[in-house]
């Protein structure tokens, strides 16, 4: 067993886990932070991205120890402090960018990542940027709406 | 995949110690080797994380050449690489997806030696000089086939160091679900010597193409390769490409990389 303490989503948390245990096995059976979602657990679709110290990584691709004293921040985290829809999540409602909403947690992660480093995003390096994550419903369309309009919202507030 | 234990050394002489053992096996960023172990094809007995030694991380520039630690993942390279060695900072840049380049090292992808990895085509069409804890190999010595390398057991690499060519150029057809290369040639010219190293087409592994090197060091144009013929024979079958599709790409991809090579 491993001892693993991170901070997630501005709380640090503790807990005993297995060598083998994945991050997202972590967050969601350790931490009921189901709001992660594994897809393909093959490291393809995306779907459980979360930002270790800030940057964008497949917790289905990393064990928890690995995080070990980190920044983690999940879908969770995403929204505001009253529990109202954070700017991308609202700009993904209001744009369609779901259907299912299973690929959303890793898709409005990877679109945080994205807009803090790049504050106004080209549609290709939005599509380029989302690689990584797949969505079977949408056709992607939306998501990139969602996407550019949450950069125009965040850009106006700054 | 079957539970483990895991140490963390913060040096490399704790790493070597502890790698010695039987039944251990290496990690830096694991983009390979946990999907290995969550299919059992590996089921080490103890994992040794690179990623907390600080000496084999980062990139440092010297006299005509970049050195590069093991433990450095694929967006750093891109990112400090992109003025002092652009091909290598374009090819780091399209491996995989972001978050696949947030956690992936070039120590580990050099090591996997995977026959359709960018990495080892740069490393042997760039010369460059593969160190680990005990020795220095060329990059000529080091991938010996289909996910083989000269490392012995316990080995592992430190650093990668290499020469600044006076031209370069990385080309990629990519496979769009992996982002692997269907087939990528790696392409430079240093002091006149023209070296072209292919991936993702034989099934030896990467190679180099010598008669395109012999060729494009007397003339580096596109149609100094223009009657060379590559042979289907060896190459990679899957459902993505036959071998005379790949054979057919390798010529294509030299030509692009000449083209573009600055």
């Amino acid at each position: 067993m491993v001892t693993v303490t991170l901070t997630v989503n501005g709380q640090e948390k503790t807990s005993d886990c297995e060598g083998r245990s994945l991050l997202s096995d972590f967050l969601r059976d350790n931490l009921n932070l189901t709001g992660t979602h594994v897809g393909c657990d093959t490291s393809q679709c995306g779907a459980c991205v979360v930002h270790v110290d800030g940057e964008a990584v497949k917790s289905c691709t990393m064990f928890a120890w690995e995080a070990q004293g980190a920044d983690v921040a999940t879908i969770e985290g995403m929204a505001e402090d009253d529990g109202s829809l954070g700017t991308i999540q609202q700009a993904f409602q209001d744009h369609h960018g779901l259907q299912c909403g299973f690929c959303t947690p890793g898709m409005v992660m990877s679109a945080a990542a994205l807009l803090k480093k790049n504050p106004d995003p080209t549609e290709y390096e939005i599509r380029d940027y989302l690689e990584g994550n797949i969505c079977r419903c949408t056709g992607y369309q939306n998501i990139v709406h969602a996407i550019q309009a949450a950069a125009q919202t965040m850009r106006a507030a700054t | 995949m079957y539970d483990f234990a895991v140490e963390r050394p913060t040096n490399l002489d704790d790493a070597s110690r502890l790698l010695a053992k039987d039944e251990t096996q290496v990690i830096a960023g694991g983009q390979t080797l946990i999907p290995t172990m969550k299919s059992r094809l590996a089921s080490p007995k103890t994992l040794v994380s690179l990623t907390g030694i600080d000496e084999i991380k980062g990139v440092s520039p010297s006299q005509g050449s970049v050195t590069i630690g093991a433990a450095t993942r694929h967006v750093d390279v891109a990112n400090e690489t992109r003025t002092l060695y652009p091909a290598l900072a374009s090819l780091a840049a399209n491996i995989g997806d972001p978050a696949v380049r947030n956690r992936g090292t070039i120590g580990g992808s050099l090591a996997n030696n995977d026959p359709s990895a960018c990495y080892p085509a740069a490393a042997l069409a760039g010369d460059a000089e593969i160190k680990t804890q005990e020795r220095s190999y060329s990059a000529d010595d080091f991938f010996c086939g289909l996910f083989e390398t000269a490392l012995s057991e316990g080995e592992f690499i430190t650093e990668i160091r290499f020469p600044i060519p006076d031209r370069a150029s990385y080309q990629k057809f990519e496979q769009p679900a992996s982002r692997f290369a269907l087939v990528g040639v790696f392409v430079t010219q240093k002091s006149g010597q023209v070296r072209v190293a292919v991936t993702g087409a034989s099934e030896e592994g990467v190679y180099r193409w010598k008669e395109a090197e012999q060729a494009l060091s007397d003339d580096f144009r596109r149609e100094a390769i223009a009657d060379l013929i590559v042979p289907a024979e060896g190459k990679i079958v899957d459902i993505h490409g036959s071998a005379a599709y790949r054979a057919h790409l390798v010529k294509v991809l030299t030509g692009r990389a000449v083209d573009s090579a600055h």
